[in-house]
């Protein structure tokens, strides 16, 4: 009996070969321009400990063509992963209310509640 | 309306081939067959040397698991119908495992993985007969129903891309049956599973892409059960940092 | 029975996916959008006085400590998803400058 188990290599573009890969790629991905922002939010404490000047140009390269672009980049890849996050909650937290358990839109439901009203308390904070 | 679908299949027999390699088939195409069919179909009339697993033919059984144009399917649960818009249909061993011959991979690597999270009722305290059975109520059952409808078919072990990354995740399957059983109100094994659930190779290896679950043909939701289990291993492991006298 | 260390990595990484899937679109939408277009304007005096504010301190460093840690540790696996392996050059790049990042806001806030 001659057995040779035979192992098939791992293709380093794995995630190319199916739409689901693809669609995960772009999740994870999405940390990447959370975690960009999260420098640009860094530098714009670091100038306004730097006083006033500073903190006013850090406002004008923020509103500069590139800044903007960047930006708005960041805002679409944050928006996709508020969007996946809130979907995937529900699996990762089931709850069960009195013997019953929650559907998972309802707690998929809160969390887009949530999200609308922490974006509104920001919003009227930072608008007043 | 077609009567014949062509079907390649990658064959590969250790004795004579160095490596696998595909071969054509032109089979019947019939509007109830599944894959399964046009596989007997060329073993039992066109090419007896072909080897592949199934049994039962009904989705229950889980051993015809293989990849169906790049997808891991149960062969008896793929439709002709479903490929005849397409050149031919693909089948291939289930990915991510060694292929023994033809269609038949090695699993061995699940059977260790599958016995190291202790798949059976540690109960929480020993009765004697005497003290009559274990109870459980319907909504106790309901907790953890849905992760005991595991078929142990591995088309979550094909789909997962940290199994492809690293073969000694112990993976989604094996992972599903622990928390079975740490949800199940007549277990106490929680802790005893840890050293396999809460280790480097367990739940942590999971990114939650959720291949599993979307290819799982049983609907138990093994990337559901591993984020919950990532979340107790981890109020387990502060109780047990932080909390004085640990988690006792 | 204490397993891996992976928790003190996982449990601010979860966290902070929820503070950016909660907080972090509306905060770029202010800066990258609303700042640009003059529809709202971010004063020196208005920032600085949120910033000494001790509520204000904790407010700031969370939306910016907590993804950034999410980030790294997302980072650190998709890396790894790439094949770029989870070697030290890896964890350290990742984890590296989220530590980075939280240090200089944490001591920022400080003197603010």
């Amino acid at each position: 009996m001659s057995r040779r188990p035979y192992v098939r290599a791992g293709k380093r573009l794995w995630w190319l070969g199916h739409r689901r890969y693809v669609f995960y790629m772009v999740r994870e991905l999405t940390s990447l321009f959370i975690g960009l922002y999260c420098a640009l939010l860094t530098l714009g404490l670091v100038r306004l400990a730097q006083g006033k000047p500073q903190w006013e140009s850090f406002l004008a390269a923020a509103s500069s063509v590139p800044g903007v672009v960047f930006q708005l980049v960041c805002l679409a890849f944050a928006v996709y992963h508020s969007v996946t996050w809130f979907a995937l909650t529900p699996k990762a937290m089931p709850l069960i209310v009195r013997g019953e358990p929650v559907p998972g839109n309802a707690i998929v439901g809160a969390h887009y509640a949530a999200w609308i009203l922490v974006s509104l308390v920001v919003l009227v904070a930072a608008w007043i | 309306m077609r009567n014949e679908i062509t079907v390649e299949v990658l064959r590969y027999h250790p004795e004579k081939d160095s490596e696998p390699h595909f071969q054509l088939y032109t089979v019947p195409y019939r509007e109830d067959w599944v894959v399964l069919d046009a596989l007997n179909h060329i073993k039992d009339h066109i090419d007896g040397t072909l080897s592949y697993r199934w049994s039962c033919h009904m989705a229950v059984c889980g051993s015809c698991g293989m990849m169906i144009n790049g997808e891991p399917k149960l062969s008896c649960n793929a439709f002709l119908r479903d490929y005849c818009k397409e050149a031919s249909v693909r089948i291939e061993p289930l990915e991510h495992f060694p292929i023994e011959r033809d269609l038949v991979i090695v699993m061995d690597s699940f059977m260790k993985k599958l016995s190291s999270v202790k798949p059976y009722v540690i109960a929480k305290e020993e009765k004697p007969l005497s003290e009559g059975q274990y109870v459980q109520t319907p909504p106790q059952l309901q907790i953890f129903k849905q992760y005991t409808q595991c078929i142990n078919c591995l088309l979550c072990y094909a789909a997962c891309p940290q199994i492809g990354l690293n073969r000694d995740f112990v993976g989604p399957a094996a992972l599903a049956l622990a928390h079975r059983y740490n949800l199940d109100s007549r277990d106490g094994g929680k802790e005893q599973r840890a050293d396999t659930v809460a280790s480097n190779e367990g739940v942590w290896e999971c990114t939650f892409a959720g291949a599993c679950s979307e290819v799982c043909p049983k609907d138990v939701d093994p990337a559901a059960a591993i984020q919950q289990m990532k979340i107790s291993a981890s109020v387990d492991w502060f109780k047990a940092h932080l909390l004085p006298g640990g988690n006792k | 029975m204490a397993g891996s260390s992976k928790p003190l990595l996982w449990l601010p990484f979860a966290a902070g996916g929820l503070v950016a899937a909660l907080v972090t679109p509306v905060l770029i939408l202010i800066s990258g959008f609303l700042l640009p277009l003059g529809v709202f304007h971010l004063p020196y005096e208005k920032m600085a006085t949120f910033a000494h504010n001790p509520v204000g301190k904790v407010i700031l460093l969370g939306v910016v400590a907590l993804p950034a840690w999410h980030a790294a540790h997302r980072m650190r696996t998709t890396a790894h998803d790439l094949g770029l392996g989870s070697g030290p050059l890896v964890k350290t790049a990742c984890y590296g400058s989220a530590t980075v990042l939280i240090l200089v806001t944490t001591s920022v806030l400080l003197v603010l």
